[in-house]
């Protein structure tokens, strides 16, 4: 959480990227309701609201992950700075759209490949072949997650030979290695224990100088506690959105202050 | 009266009842029994095959089965060299394997990853109308139609041979490599193919790289069930090869397998107990160790890829 008192006027803040008037529709059923959000660059932007509120829905909307799936539809924008293009828009690709932002997922998710070439995988298919450049980046994603010294003598080694919480680290090193604008987690320590918790949590911490961040969580003390922003969703609607002590001890709706003290005791 | 206090009606209710755990009881004896059949035949086999076989090789030296460069059982100056059949069985699943990996791979690939789910609705009976074709069909259908279509771009290839009898084979195996691989991949979570579609991974690239692999045990296993498959194969070589013994690994040869041999021996009527007769059994269990090389190989292969999603 940020300090009080040097809180900077909104206005004077770059945005990444925002959803304007975003709708979303699994087949006939709106998921999402006009969702107006800024995510504000280089910020951690948390997400919060009760389970099926569209969290999810919501954040697999900026890498057009829902375009995998038959049947889905959005209407309205989502907005990625600097470019000033929809991301939606039919003429976007949104395979440019996956190499530009990152995304970790709930459940860690690393391939059946060695420790070393999971993290080597983006770049590989952006056409990266010399070896030198995949060791430096390899290497410097794995620091970055926090996890280069625990593997660093076991590179070859198939990534599933790791522990939970050590896998989700690597997800988080492999969507580093390219220099992702925009990194995406979804709900990324809910699969995990305590102790890798507050590893992954602390990395969010430190990784926001560097990159923008939008987070969703169930766990409101981890929003608290990772984030500068929080938007508050519920049943597809966004019910309020500001600063993270802001919504949490002055929120300025009922329904946000329930659901808020109704967690917290 | 003691019989309606609560403590006596809770008592008669978690009483034990034996009638349930008879039939449990029953159920577990038949499922061991049907079990016990399926063990039995195959030891039954196993055992009947080696008895045979060491009565085969007391007059003639496996040293000879294995070298001998002829196979004439039946001449009056007899040779057994097993080679001459095994080459034939070699040859043609070599040319049956080359057609039904790659077709079966692709094709499970396209059905699994790439294919609308309409397409894959229509695809998949077919594909297995495929498999429940006899396989005298596959056989007069290589010797009457692919052989005369092979001739026309290999003038001199003979009515008999491996090449049509080996392609045939091929198609035949097909939807057995696809099915299971089929199977194998879209068992990959969808979680693993967002994780790599996130990078920016096209479709292709998250068939290759992540549902290949982590679907490969499955896969190794279609591949050796197709190998036991193109071994074992018998109708469409009798048919379609000739059963010419003759030592041969060009695919335009005509020669005999160690299974086309068998039939044409078996349906012969050798005196039981000759040693023409028992020749049946020595290259059975040949066949035999063969296939049972392949399913150790594969056990290998799905314990060593074994994938913990
Ligand atoms: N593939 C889908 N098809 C239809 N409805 C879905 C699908 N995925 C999610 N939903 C629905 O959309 C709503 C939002 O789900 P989701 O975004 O997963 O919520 P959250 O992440 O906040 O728990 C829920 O009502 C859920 O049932
Ligand atoms: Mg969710």
């Amino acid at each position: 959480m940020n300090d009080e008192p040097k809180k900077p006027d909104l206005a004077t803040l770059a945005k990444k990227a925002e959803a304007r008037e975003l709708n979303f529709f699994y087949g006939a059923k709106q998921a999402l309701n006009k969702i107006t959000l800024p995510i504000y660059d280089k910020r951690v932007t948390a997400l919060i609201g009760p389970s099926g509120c569209g969290k999810s829905t919501f954040l697999r909307c900026f890498n057009r992950m829902h375009d995998l799936y038959p049947g889905t539809r959005y209407e309205g924008e989502i907005r990625l700075q600097p470019d000033d293009v929809n991301l939606l828009s039919r003429e976007v690709d949104p395979i440019e759209v996956r190499m530009r932002l990152a995304m970790v997922f709930q459940k860690p998710n690393p391939f059946p490949k060695s420790i070393f070439e999971n993290v080597a995988y983006g770049l590989r298919i952006r056409g990266e072949k010399r070896r030198t450049v995949l060791m430096d980046r390899v290497e410097q994603a794995l620091k970055d997650a926090a996890l280069w010294n625990e593997v660093k003598d076991r590179l070859d080694e198939l990534a599933t030979t790791l522990s939970g919480g050590q896998q989700q680290r690597l997800c988080i090193a492999r969507a580093l290695a390219c220099d992702p604008e925009l990194l995406l987690f979804d709900e990324p320590t809910s699969a995990l224990d305590p102790i890798a918790t507050a590893s992954i949590e602390e990395l969010i911490h430190e990784l926001r100088e560097k990159v923008t961040i939008l987070i969703v969580t169930h766990n409101m003390q981890q929003a608290a506690r990772v984030s500068d922003f929080t938007a508050y969703m519920y049943l597809g609607d966004l019910v309020e959105f500001g600063w993270t002590d802001d919504v949490f001890f002055r929120p300025q709706k009922k329904q946000t202050e329930d659901y808020i003290t109704g967690r917290f005791g | 009266m003691a019989a309606s206090s609560p403590e006596v009606q809770i008592a008669g209710r978690l009483a034990y009842r034996p009638s349930r755990h008879l039939r449990e009881r029953f159920i577990e004896a038949a499922l061991l029994g049907a079990a016990l059949v399926a063990v039995a035949t195959t030891v039954g086999i196993v055992f009947i095959l080696l008895r045979e076989s060491i009565a085969f090789f007391r007059e003639v030296s496996i040293v000879d089965f294995f070298t001998d460069s002829q196979w004439t059982p039946l001449f009056s100056d007899p040779h057994f060299g097993i080679w001459v059949l095994l080459s034939g069985t070699l040859t043609s699943s070599a040319i049956a394997l080359a057609v039904a990996i790659p077709v079966g791979t692709v094709l499970a690939i396209y059905l699994s990853e790439f294919a609308k789910a309409r397409t894959r609705e229509i695809a998949k009976p077919i594909l297995e109308l495929l498999a429940g074709i006899p396989t005298i069909v596959f056989g007069y259908f290589a010797l009457f139609f692919v052989t005369p279509l092979l001739k026309n771009f290999i003038p001199g290839l003979p009515g008999f041979n491996l090449l049509s009898a080996g392609l045939v084979m091929g198609v035949m195996i097909v939807p057995y490599i696809s099915s299971i691989s089929e199977d194998a991949m879209r068992a990959v979570p969808m979680a693993l193919r967002e994780g790599a579609y996130a990078m920016g991974a096209t479709r292709l690239q998250v068939a290759l790289h992540v549902v290949v692999p982590a679907a490969f045990s499955g896969i190794a296993a279609a591949y050796i069930l197709g190998i036991s498959r193109a071994v074992g194969e018998t109708m469409i070589v009798a048919v379609a090869a000739g059963n010419q013994p003759n030592l041969t690994f060009n695919p335009m040869d005509q020669a005999a397998t160690i299974t086309a041999y068998i039939v044409q021996v078996a349906k012969g009527d050798l005196p039981h107990g000759s040693t023409g007769y028992l020749t049946i059994f020595a290259a059975g269990l040949t066949l035999f160790v063969l296939t049972l090389m392949f399913n150790l190989l594969g056990y290998w292969l799905r314990r060593r890829y074994r994938e913990e999603y």
